[in-house]
């Protein structure tokens, strides 16, 4: 059939802030989380873990467990018909713990019984004889003694370059959770010849895939992970936490088990933010010319590996920030510790990193008697300039001189009325009166690196399928609430031309991985496959079919319809996948010397807030931004991960913190661990900065992370400034003002 | 034991174990998983319903004391189909992350909003402090509130 | 488990005696936290809630079963600042201060208010009767009261005298939904007396009895008096050092708060 056309743009194509496909659901709560899931005749889950921090164990009884009624199966360490260990990069990590225990809470055995309440008790049941052992709870003290998972030593330049002015510190970062609200959650069903599918909580899904067939002992194809709803991630699904258990018991039993983990649980069955210590020497020129950075920075590992050695690399590689400096020297340490295991969070190592150099760069702003952001604009990294530690010479966008002037330029309205309690620290606690607030603004820049580094091959793929209703993109990526569906299908409309396209996220057996949704990267990554796949799809038809163009109506010659997409389709829907790779990145010399980094974002923040200083109280009155963004794909939601990116910085400058006790976490509950609430929030302005990438689809930058990167060190400065105070230590607490 | 309760304007019967909360009958035995648990304590607000018209965690309500009791959940509050213009308000706003928080916020906005519809940016703050988001943080919940109460205003 | 919902006292009563061991459950938000942890399994609740005699407000009389919600849209001025903290509006809406008395925590917002006033508990049982106790008489440590198994607590009875001046503050890490570090109350009474109560510095809510001493009959206290009163109050205090706040954090805090409730209270 054959017609004429005209041709309409897209709607709901890149740059536009289009709806999220899930958003219905969400809102009626009709969308399925993994903790919603439900299978006839199922099981529950649940898991016995260690009440030590360290020890030896002697002997576990299982015996009283397995004989209560409705318990199906009690599993451990013996039960591991495969490897039984696990790890995203070193496989340290026991499936379930044997031998030994190496931090509190560490997975011990596992149930399965006919509902939750039975299996809780039946893990309880099991007898666990452990010889308790004196933890190594100080990461200083283990690197000391060599318990080290990774020294990432960077020198570069003259190691004797001196400049006139010399600041020194030294600073702490506490340990963060991710905290999503939804908690570990996940349904495995045996496929009843010997292999398993898995729906549960994951930010990758062919990482668990791969870790979960190894210690089952089966072949790949027999382990199928899906995916499902997440609710929340921030880095704490990388790592697995269920994942193996609830295969092993779904096999071992021959029924469909769910374990959800509560929120006591699903703290210590995830890992957290590294806690990092950070010693630095900064020296610079009369002018601020920064002329040398020596950092030491230390962050706990815990336990185990997970993902420790990129973490203390990404801390190293980005110790100094994004400024030019010619000497360097660098040495990060990844400790391993009888703490619970750290691993990735948003940020990853960057976090810590500015803590300490954003402090730093104050520090000299105020020895050198000059405004924090000329001292900061005057040292600006640049694309095309070397990046200070590795020397890597930045190829792409990295707009850091705009960043600082485009938040330069937003306005700080007039204070919220003091009128109104709500307004001032303490809130409606009522602790404060106008007269005693003090009014404090800090600023801080940072940069981080998108997407996977370190010669690590970050391949990603992608499908788009034609038919006659429009396109279907097929992917493994994990959705974790970021907004991965919606990017996906602006970019398939506006690349293919077609206003109907539908996301779908499949499973391990059907495609390739898509990466971790973890380093900023789903946008460029899975977005970039997403968009190769759909212009090699629309050139192969096109070129088929000697058309110019390809709408809704079909392939379009010189105006006219020459091909409806139905019949296109006529023998079927049209698939094309790919593989998507980054530029390639390289492993660094012994000097930490090298190309590591595939991309950069910069962000600055300048925070406003209003202390109480008598007693210790802060308001974090507002967070303004400039993000470095490449290009805009969809700035609602890019202003949502701002704001919401900024909310997590300001807990861990003002809040947020595990707190450890030998190894035992003493306020594992939302009582005690206390997250930002809206009473709490402050008012958000965001400029985005477009400058387009070397390799995003249409330029566009990840754009995840830099915003809870600075804002944690702008918040603090900006206490500093109310204060007077040093405070060297993040979060904040109302002591370190009162009683510093 | 069996409770009998209305819920979302249906009368429904319940067998409740023990002591178990509101919530986890709601979830388990009466196939409304809307409401979400995420901390069991109350210091969260995902599990947020109407419980006699009132705004109560329904995690720290005893299922076995709900005999005779009216309770909304977010399901009772709009559908697909027909949304109820918070819900609407937070789509167009894009104060919809990873969703786990938003069936709570969804109860507890359509409440503030039901008791007092122009609220201000400090009466919304303080309305929804019982309810945490970790992923938007909250700018786009309050402008999709602000653009109800400016439309009602 | 059992649960009984009496809709009167004598049954409420009735049940008691019978189930002396029965866990008893109002607004739920401290009971429910304690079950949904597993650190407690009911074998026999008695549910509160619809008992109408322990419902009401009425002058003095302040029902076991009135809500932090009503409270904060009540009249006493103290009492309706405290309320606006406590929790979350999904928490206020639920807890009673009935419950707050009855948990007994170092915490419990509504008890500094209590204190201060030298309010009185009462309590009965099916076959004692009524019974008063002053607040100090009650709270007798971290969660320990003097409830006999067999009675339900009925009502905070508020005194005759009521103060000119009161005030509430409360310090906490976050602006909503916080346990306080420490919490204050103080009130200037018709005879010129003050009183000063502190939460969350000690085992039980207590009075700075040295403070008010000192305070005297000043109506407008000042400078150096002022001073002195925030020392003594910091040196009166017993607080720990736990993962919400420091020792030496909370006694700073506690002269602090009560130097400025003080000053808000002055004529």
């Amino acid at each position: 059939m054959t017609g004429t056309t005209v041709k309409v743009p897209v709607r709901g194509g890149v740059g536009e802030s289009t709806m999220r496909p899930d958003g219905i659901p969400k809102v009626t709560g009709n969308f399925a989380f993994a903790s919603d899931l439900y299978a006839d005749g199922m099981l529950w889950g649940a898991t016995r873990r260690s009440p030590v921090a360290h020890g030896r164990i002697r002997r576990v009884d299982i015996g009283a467990a397995l004989a209560m009624p409705g318990v199906v199966a009690v599993l451990t360490q013996a039960d591991t018909a495969g490897r039984r260990t696990f790890g995203l990069e070193e496989a340290d990590q026991p499936v379930l713990a044997a031998g030994a225990v190496r931090f509190w809470g560490e997975p011990i055995a596992v149930v399965a019984a006919h509902d939750p309440d039975t299996a809780r008790r039946a893990a309880a049941a099991i007898g666990v004889d452990i010889e308790e052992l004196p933890p190594l709870s100080d990461p200083e003290v283990a690197v000391e003694q060599g318990s080290v998972v990774r020294h990432i030593r960077i020198r570069r330049g003259e190691p004797d370059a001196s400049g006139a002015v010399v600041v020194e510190g030294y600073y702490e970062v506490g340990q963060q959770d991710q905290a999503p609200l939804g908690t570990e959650a996940g349904l495995a069903i045996p496929d009843g010849e010997g292999g398993v599918d898995l729906w549960a909580v994951s930010q990758w899904l062919h990482a668990d895939h791969e870790q979960i067939h190894l210690s089952l002992g089966v072949a790949p194809d027999q382990v199928r992970c899906h995916p499902v709803g997440v609710g929340g991630a921030f880095g704490s699904r990388e790592d697995m936490s269920m994942h193996i258990h609830l295969c092993m018991l779904a096999l071992r039993t021959g029924r469909p088990v769910k374990m959800v983990y509560d929120r006591a649980e699903s703290f210590t069955g995830h890992v957290h933010r590294h806690p990092a210590r950070m010693w630095y020497r900064h020296e610079a020129n009369e002018d601020g010319a920064l002329v040398k950075v020596e950092a030491k920075i230390i962050l706990d590992g815990g336990a185990y590996a997970s993902t420790t050695s990129a973490v203390i690399a990404n801390a190293a590689y980005f110790a100094v920030g994004p400024y030019r400096v010619d000497n360097v020297s660098v040495d990060g340490y990844g400790a391993r510790t009888n703490n619970p295991p750290a691993g990735a969070m948003r940020g990853f190592g960057a976090v810590q990193a500015c803590f300490g150099h954003e402090s730093q760069m104050d520090r000299l702003a105020a020895r050198l008697e000059m405004d924090p952001l000329e001292l900061r604009r005057r040292n600006a990294l640049g694309s095309g300039d070397p990046n200070a530690t590795t020397g890597q010479i930045i190829e792409g966008s990295l707009p850091t001189v705009r960043v600082i002037d485009e938040l330069a330029a937003i306005p700080v309205p007039d204070p919220a009325d003091p009128a109104d309690v709500r307004n001032r620290p303490g809130g409606t606690g009522l602790t404060t009166d106008p007269g005693d607030i003090r009014r404090g603004i800090g600023y801080a820049l940072s940069i981080k690196n998108l997407a996977f580094s370190e010669a690590f091959d970050d391949s990603c793929e992608a499908s788009v399928i034609l038919t006659p209703m429009g396109a279907e993109v097929r992917t493994a990526a994990c959705e974790v609430g970021q907004g991965l569906a919606m990017v996906c299908q602006q970019i398939a409309r506006t690349a293919l031309g077609l206003n109907h396209v539908a996301v779908v996220f499949t499973d391990t057996s059907e495609i390739g991985s898509a990466g971790s949704t973890s380093a900023s990267r789903q946008t460029q990554m899975t977005g970039g496959a997403v968009l190769k796949a759909c212009e090699e799809l629309r050139d192969r038809i096109l070129t088929e079919h000697g058309g110019d163009d390809l709408t809704d109506d079909g392939v379009v010659r010189g105006g006219e319809v020459v091909a409806t997409l139905a019949e296109l389709c006529a023998s079927g829907p049209i698939e094309h996948r790919v593989v998507f790779r980054h530029p390639e990145t390289f492993s660094t010399d012994e000097n930490g010397q090298g190309a590591p980094h595939a991309d950069f974002a910069v962000a600055a923040h300048r925070a406003v807030v209003d202390v109480d200083p008598e007693l210790g109280l802060v308001r974090v009155v507002r967070v303004d931004t400039a993000q470095d963004v490449g290009t805009a794909l969809n700035p609602m939601s890019i202003r949502g991960q701002i704001e919401g990116g900024i909310m997590q910085g300001l807990g861990l400058a003002v809040m947020e913190e595990l707190v450890l006790d030998e190894g035992r976490m003493l306020n594992a509950n939302f009582t005690d661990y206390l997250l930002p609430t809206f009473a709490d929030a402050p008012d958000v302005e965001c400029r985005l900065v477009e400058e387009p990438g070397l390799w995003g689809p249409f330029g566009a930058k990840g754009v995840g992370e830099p915003p809870t990167i600075s804002s944690t060190p702008a918040v603090v400065a900006a206490i500093r400034d109310a204060t007077g105070l040093e405070l060297i230590r993040a979060p904040v607490r109302p002591e370190h003002i009162v009683l510093p | 034991m069996i409770v009998e309760l209305t819920v979302n304007g249906e009368p429904r019967v319940a067998t409740v174990p023990g002591s178990v909360s509101l919530l986890t009958v709601l979830r388990d035995e009466l196939a409304l998983p809307g409401s979400k648990n995420a901390c069991e304590q109350g210091e969260c607000g995902s599990c947020s319903v109407l419980f006699d018209g009132e705004l109560v965690c329904a995690c720290l309500v005893m299922a076995a004391d709900c005999d005779g009791s009216d309770v909304v959940t977010v399901e009772g509050i709009g559908t697909d189909e027909h949304l109820h213009p918070v819900q609407q308000a937070m789509l167009d706003a894009g104060a919809v992350q990873c969703g786990f928080c938003t069936p709570g916020f969804v109860v507890a906005a359509a409440r503030l909003i039901e008791t007092n519809p122009t609220p201000d940016a400090g009466d919304i703050r303080e309305a929804l402090a019982g309810n945490v988001c970790r992923c938007t943080g909250y700018g786009a919940i309050l402008r999709a509130l602000e653009s109800l109460a400016k439309g009602a205003s | 488990m059992e649960i009984v919902r009496p809709t009167t006292l004598d049954d409420a009563l009735a049940a008691r005696d019978a189930l002396p061991g029965a866990d008893l459950l109002a607004g739920g938000t401290d009971l429910m936290v304690e079950v949904n942890f597993h650190h407690r399994e009911p074998e026999h609740v008695i549910a509160l809630r619809r008992v109408s005699e322990i419902a009401g407000w009425e002058g003095r009389r302040i029902g076991a079963g009135v809500t932090w919600t009503r409270m904060e849209k009540g009249p006493l001025r103290a009492l309706a600042q405290l309320s606006r903290t406590v929790g979350s509006p999904q928490i206020r809406n639920a807890g009673t201060i009935g419950g707050n008395i009855g948990t007994a925590s170092p915490a419990g917002d509504g008890l500094p208010y209590l204190a201060a006033l030298d309010a009185e508990i009462e309590v009965a049982s099916a076959g004692r009767g009524v019974r008063r106790l002053r607040w100090d008489e009650f709270l007798v440590g971290v969660k320990q009261t003097a409830l006999r198994p067999d009675e339900i607590i009925i009502a905070a009875i508020l005194p005759e005298v009521m103060p000119v001046a009161e005030e509430f503050a409360k310090v906490g890490v976050r602006n909503a939904m916080v346990i306080s570090t420490v919490s204050a109350c103080v009130m200037r009474m018709p005879d010129s007396t003050w009183r000063i109560a502190l939460g969350s510095v000690a085992p039980t809510v207590i009075r700075a009895r040295r403070a008010e001493e000192l305070l005297g009959t000043t109506a407008a206290p000042r400078g150096s008096l002022l001073a002195e009163v925030a020392d003594a109050v910091a040196a009166e205090v017993r607080p720990i050092t736990d993962h919400r706040a420091t020792e030496a954090y909370r006694r700073h805090a506690s002269g602090v708060l009560v130097r400025r409730l003080v000053g808000r209270c002055a004529a």
